[in-house]
């Protein structure tokens, strides 16, 4: 398979990176924190040490192009351009939310920038991403879809069925499999057979890359590389970005099947200290990088407050938008 | 005589049973590790990979496989971790596992049970948050069951794990905490038998799973008031007509209570069952308490709209007796 070409990206780019990862990790980091404290009632699956890859690939992204994403789909939603602010509010189950706190963290979704939904249902985004990119062919539209999944959903039904429909109708969709090297609380390699998810890519005649997901310049011109194909008619392309999670599967998961060593060890290959490393050669200032960083804490920590003032949604909004033909009634069971 | 909870009572079912047969196995995500809610924990030291077996995120290849297995005379334990994950691999549950034996004119058995979390649970909105039972109770072939305490937790799933048809087998997420006495030495309960919770005069409730707690309440709010009397269905295919009927006899009032959407839910069978059976003897109309039919939303003040709590189900018994 091609390995991506040795990144070199110009400054201000990376800069653009090591702003969007911070503000990820800060997002994560808030979210995390209202959850141990109990605001943030559902489950919440973060992607702190994953962040390279949704904003390595976001950035190959124009605003109409379409992401669909899975249950870890915070990064992949701050990156695609949404407000954290209702971000944070849906996770609050504010009426402010992205979804009015209809959804919560696995249901987060932005249809004005182009993010068709978070999923709760592993694999299930697979299926919506070629779906919808079948749609704009029909429509003659030139945007593209990226679909964001882990290395766990490859054992799906879904992925085999949606890559294949993606290869015979020449599909523009750019698949993302962020392999972090677990399925919840099981090594993944383990229970999947064969030379992994390029290998199965490339046996549907579907292009793949591999790419360090950690290194988010290397992310971005192997992602900046498989976008420009899938726009200019080239078919479905695959990026398999290898990474870790650096957090449990959830916030209350304590992640015992794993070393502190081994997380330790992957600690000191976390992407925002490797761009920040990158930044400093290229000459850019420690004083710099901090504010960057104080500034996405900040941001969040507003994100937060506002979320905690924000407006519960009112009863009405949950007979509200299940269907137009016998909409139910509250009157009427 | 321990104190169990819902959750160790199940466990201890499962280990006892597989202790007592080698063919009986379970398999699904994450088992090795005791499973995402730690059901199975400590059962792979046990009873080692083969027998406790994880699997890839694969939930139609689990009940494919699992279908197989059972054609075969094992009796596979299957882990869908959430319902609302089974919908993943309904054509190898409602197609295969239910059908097989009938179609092929009796060859075939397949003696698996799927253990199907349900139920609202931390705000786990639309799509981890669902009660389908009326779904499988409505399928030829299948046996569907809700367990609602501890004690039946552990001899429901060992007769499951014993009943030589496919048992749709679902545990509420909320109960696992629960805990209880349980006859650790009990032998399986009987599939399709009822429980009478509470005696009463005026009206039958009739409920099952999660709502119990919540029907229980509402008797004891009524105290004073209209007397309750008080079933757990537990079986919902084959369910307890007997029992039921025989209550509703002494009370004339029937009230069905249940976590799952209202329309189409299993309420309507049993109530449309007693309307058929017993209307001559009714003092009241039937009545059913169900969700609203919306998917479950995420915020807590919406989530509420989808629960039935004591004081609502007090309310209608209070409306029914007048
Ligand atoms: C069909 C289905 N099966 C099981 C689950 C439970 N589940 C949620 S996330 C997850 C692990 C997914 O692993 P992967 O796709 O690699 O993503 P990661 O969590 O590593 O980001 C599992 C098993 C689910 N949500 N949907």
């Amino acid at each position: 398979m091609a390995e991506a070409p040795r990144a070199n990206l110009d400054a201000e780019r990376l800069l653009a990176h090591y702003r969007m990862m911070n503000r990820i990790r800060a997002f994560e980091e808030a979210a995390e924190a209202a959850q141990k404290s109990g605001e943030v009632k559902g489950a919440i699956h973060l992607s702190i040490g994953q962040e390279a890859i949704a904003s390595g690939v976001c950035a190959n992204l124009r605003r109409s192009d379409l992401i669909a994403s899975n249950h870890r789909g915070h990064g992949h939603t701050l990156a695609k351009g949404a407000s954290p602010a209702a971000m944070m509010a849906e996770l609050f189950g504010r009426a402010t939310g992205t979804c009015h706190g209809k959804g919560g963290s696995m249901h987060i979704a932005d249809f004005d920038i182009g993010m068709l939904g978070a999923n709760g249902v592993v694999g299930a985004g697979i299926l919506i991403a070629v779906g919808a990119a079948q749609g704009l062919k029909l429509r003659r539209e030139d945007r593209i879809v990226a679909c964001f999944f882990g290395d766990g959903a490859i054992n799906r039904g879904p992925f085999l069925e949606g890559l294949n429909w993606a290869k015979i109708y020449e599909l523009p969709v750019l698949f993302v499999c962020e392999d972090n090297g677990f399925a919840a609380m099981t090594r993944t390699a383990s229970l999947s057979a064969g030379g992994g998810p390029d290998a199965r890519a490339q046996s549907l005649g579907i292009p793949a890359t591999l790419v360090d997901g950690n290194d988010v310049a290397a992310v971005d011109e192997a992602a900046r590389e498989l976008a420009q194909r899938v726009r200019g008619g080239g078919g479905p392309q695959f990026l398999l970005a290898r990474t870790y999670r650096l957090r449990g599967h959830t916030v209350t998961d304590a992640a015992g099947y794993r070393s502190a060593e081994e997380v330790a060890a992957k600690q000191r290959d976390e992407p925002i200290g490797r761009c920040a490393e990158t930044l400093l050669v290229a000459g850019r200032s420690e004083a710099e990088l901090a504010l960057i960083a104080a500034e996405a804490r900040r941001e969040m920590a507003d994100a937060v407050a506002a979320a905690r003032e924000a407006p519960w949604p009112s009863r009405a909004l949950a007979w509200a938008d299940v269907q137009d033909v016998g909409s139910p009634q509250e009157a009427r069971r | 005589m321990s104190t169990l909870s819902y959750l160790e009572a199940a466990r201890l079912a499962l280990a006892q049973e597989m202790r007592r047969d080698p063919l009986v196995w379970a398999l699904g995500e994450d088992l090795g590790r005791g499973g995402i809610f730690g059901q199975y924990k400590g059962l792979i030291e046990e009873f080692g990979p083969e027998r406790i077996l994880d699997t890839p995120i694969s939930e139609a290849a689990i009940m494919g496989t699992a279908v197989g297995a059972a054609l075969v005379g094992t009796r596979p334990v299957v882990e869908m971790r959430f319902a609302d994950f089974a919908l993943c691999a309904v054509d190898e549950l409602v197609n295969q596992a239910a059908k097989a034996r009938y179609m092929f004119g009796g060859q075939g058995r397949v003696p698996l049970v799927v253990r199907q979390p349900s139920g609202m649970w931390r705000s786990s909105a639309a799509q981890h948050s669902q009660s389908l039972e009326a779904w499988y109770a409505h399928i030829p072939g299948l046996v569907v069951v809700a367990p609602a305490t501890p004690a039946d937790n552990f001899g429901l799933l060992k007769a499951a794990i014993r009943c030589e048809d496919p048992v749709v087998y679902m545990e509420h997420k909320d109960l696992w905490g629960l805990t209880g006495e349980v006859d650790e030495r009990a032998d399986p309960l009987p599939l399709g038998v009822a429980r009478r919770v509470r005696e009463g005069s005026d009206v039958t409730i009739v409920t099952w799973s999660g709502m119990l707690r919540r029907v229980e309440a509402a008797a004891e709010l009524l105290d004073g008031g209209p007397s309750a009397e008080v079933i757990d269905l537990r079986t919902l295919y084959p369910w307890d007509r007997d029992l039921v009927f025989a209550s509703v006899r002494r009370t004339g009032r029937l009230l069905v209570v249940h976590e799952a959407v209202q329309t189409g839910g299993f309420g309507a069978e049993v109530a449309a069952s007693v309307a058929e059976a017993l209307f001559d003897l009714l003092r009241a109309p039937v009545r059913r308490l169900g969700a609203p039919r919306i998917p479950v939303p995420y915020a807590p003040p919406l989530e509420e709209v989808c629960k039935i709590g004591g004081a609502e189900i007090a309310e209608a018994v209070r409306a029914m007796v007048g």
